[in-house]
């Protein structure tokens, strides 16, 4: 893949590491991180502290000329309906959800169903830093250091057979660790869904962590889905089950709303949502008086995914 | 029962002071960088709430007499619906000037191309006539007019409840109680009114 070097930014022009590390505990880090194994191993010690260090992943050439959301407003600020419907509830609902051990199903059109768990996944590849800009469909955006593999290493894995066109994940809807299963607000479990290419394309990531951290309970512990071109809701948490299938899966917002929320839900700022306008966005991290930006068609992320969807109807196909 | 005067400026003092404290908190809040990550929505939200839940308090007020036989609150009432006004105000200024600094091409479009955007705006111009209205001398210059104009409060409410229930994006407990109190109020106003006429219908028998 073509990176254009104008839209990507090596990270440590961006923020510096020190600024939400600080300075001493970044030697102390990076030092660690030498000596660590490649990738972290989850024991229950680790998982048992929310705010363990992910070691050992390397600074991808992935970034956006923005500023970082803070650590604070990143895990703060949360649409996860499973904990609840407030943006606030996820941090708070979500303390007690066991992310270890953990298995992910994959199913469908495989050579053959097989199961694995998230020791085993963490091998495919090594974890990597990325730099996404995230754009929620209410308007809104954030600026999140995930730490993840490349989705394709997955799909690699799992050996999809010629029939594999689309992909479905299926998230975690347990109703004694997730209070907002027990209501019906959505269909649960949880359902997002992306085409083959789409879920091989290079920006396509499982996040396992943020900022340096194993990824918090409320921000999809223990991995989750993260295409930065497409608005936020795509990126199924607490990902259970990847199903390879032939035809364009149902999500669960697509059943909610079908004018509302469509397969695709790529970041355009032409097409309005019937609720929301999509021109602007509002940027966490600004203070009262801080104005909106531009929306960018595919979040910014043109030059990288654009090519995927010549010649398509996007406004049909939102 | 009569209430006397000094009696009722204390009880007006005290609702003044009451009715302010949602935006005292916001402004506390504000000033303590504590808004939350979207400071913005968060006053929007709050402002938006208050404006209607004192629209519904000030509507509760003849219900409220119907009912348990409390009559006092109706020298608040005017007090009430100038709050929800207040408050619908610092919605509106928050929407035009903080969420969009006056880009007039980005609020119309929102406005027209998205109902609840509309029935919300809509629901504040109609409010400002009966915020003009509201003083004594209004009131007595226009006779039993006042009453039919304010008889706009009932749209108002049906205008702002549809504001928020189109809003919420999945989650409508909070609009739906609202709209639940709102029917609930109406319905004890239309069956006291059933009983007053089936009254006088028997007194002509």
């Amino acid at each position: 893949m073509k990176i254009n070097n104008s839209e990507i930014i090596p990270v440590s022009e961006i923020t510096p590491y020190e600024t939400y590390m600080g300075r001493r505990d970044f030697i102390k880090a990076a030092s660690a991180a030498l000596m660590a194994a490649p990738f972290l191993s989850f024991n229950s010690e680790v998982s048992a502290a929310t705010n363990a260090s992910l070691l050992g992943y390397t600074k991808s050439p992935y970034g956006a000329d923005e500023k970082l959301t803070s650590y604070n407003e990143v895990t703060n600020y949360n649409n996860y309906y499973e904990f609840g419907t407030s943006k606030s509830d996820p941090a708070l609902e979500s303390k007690g959800l066991v992310t270890h051990p953990w298995t992910v199903s994959i199913e469908g059109a495989v050579k053959k169903n097989k199961q694995i768990n998230l020791d085993d996944l963490l091998k495919l590849a090594p974890l990597e830093e990325r730099i996404y800009r995230m754009r929620c469909v209410e308007g809104w955006s954030m600026v999140i250091p995930w730490i993840g593999i490349p989705m394709s290493k997955l799909i690699q894995w799992a050996e999809p057979t010629s029939n594999a066109k689309f992909i479905e994940f299926v998230s975690l809807a347990d109703q004694s660790q997730m209070p907002g299963v027990r209501t019906n607000i959505l269909d649960w479990p949880y359902t997002e869904g992306l085409r083959m290419d789409e879920a091989m394309h290079p920006l396509t990531i499982i996040a396992v962590g943020l900022y340096g951290k194993l990824l918090p309970n409320q921000n999809g512990a223990p991995l989750r889905l993260v295409v930065p071109w497409k608005y936020g809701f795509k990126n199924a948490k607490s990902i259970v089950k990847i199903r390879f299938v032939e035809s364009m899966p149902k999500t669960s917002w697509m059943k909610a709303g079908p004018k509302e929320y469509g397969f695709y839900a790529n970041v355009n700022p032409m097409v309005d949502h019937p609720r929301w306008t999509q021109s602007t966005e509002r940027r966490i991290g600004g203070g009262l008086f801080t104005p909106r930006i531009k929306t960018k068609l595919f979040n910014g992320y043109a030059e990288q995914v654009a090519h995927m969807y010549a010649g398509m109807d996007l406004v049909k196909n939102f | 029962m009569k209430i006397q005067k000094n009696k009722l400026n204390i009880i007006k003092s005290i609702f003044f002071v009451l009715l302010l404290t949602p935006l005292i908190r916001l402004i506390i809040l504000g000033i303590n960088d504590a808004l939350g990550a979207n400071p913005i929505e968060t006053v929007e939200r709050s402002t938006g709430y208050w404006a209607l839940f004192y629209l519904l308090l000030s509507l509760s007020i003849t219900p409220l007499r119907l009912t348990v036989k409390i009559s006092w609150p109706i020298h608040i009432r005017r007090m009430i619906g100038l709050y929800s006004f207040f408050y619908g105000c610092f919605h509106a200024v928050t929407y035009f000037w903080l969420d969009h600094w006056f880009d007039w091409q980005e609020i119309l479009n929102d406005i027209f191309k998205h109902p609840y955007v509309l029935v919300g705006f809509l629901s504040l111009l109609l409010l400002i006539p009966l915020a003009i209205t509201s003083t004594n001398k209004m009131m007595k210059a226009m006779g039993r007019w006042w009453k039919r104009l304010h008889y706009l409060v009932y749209l108002i409410a049906v205008l702002s409840i549809l504001h928020f229930l189109w809003l919420v994006k999945k989650d409508i407990t909070e609009p739906a109680l609202f709209a639940i109190i709102f029917a609930l109020l109406i319905s004890i106003r239309v069956f006291h009114k059933r009983i007053r006429l089936n009254a006088t219908n028997d007194y002509h028998r």
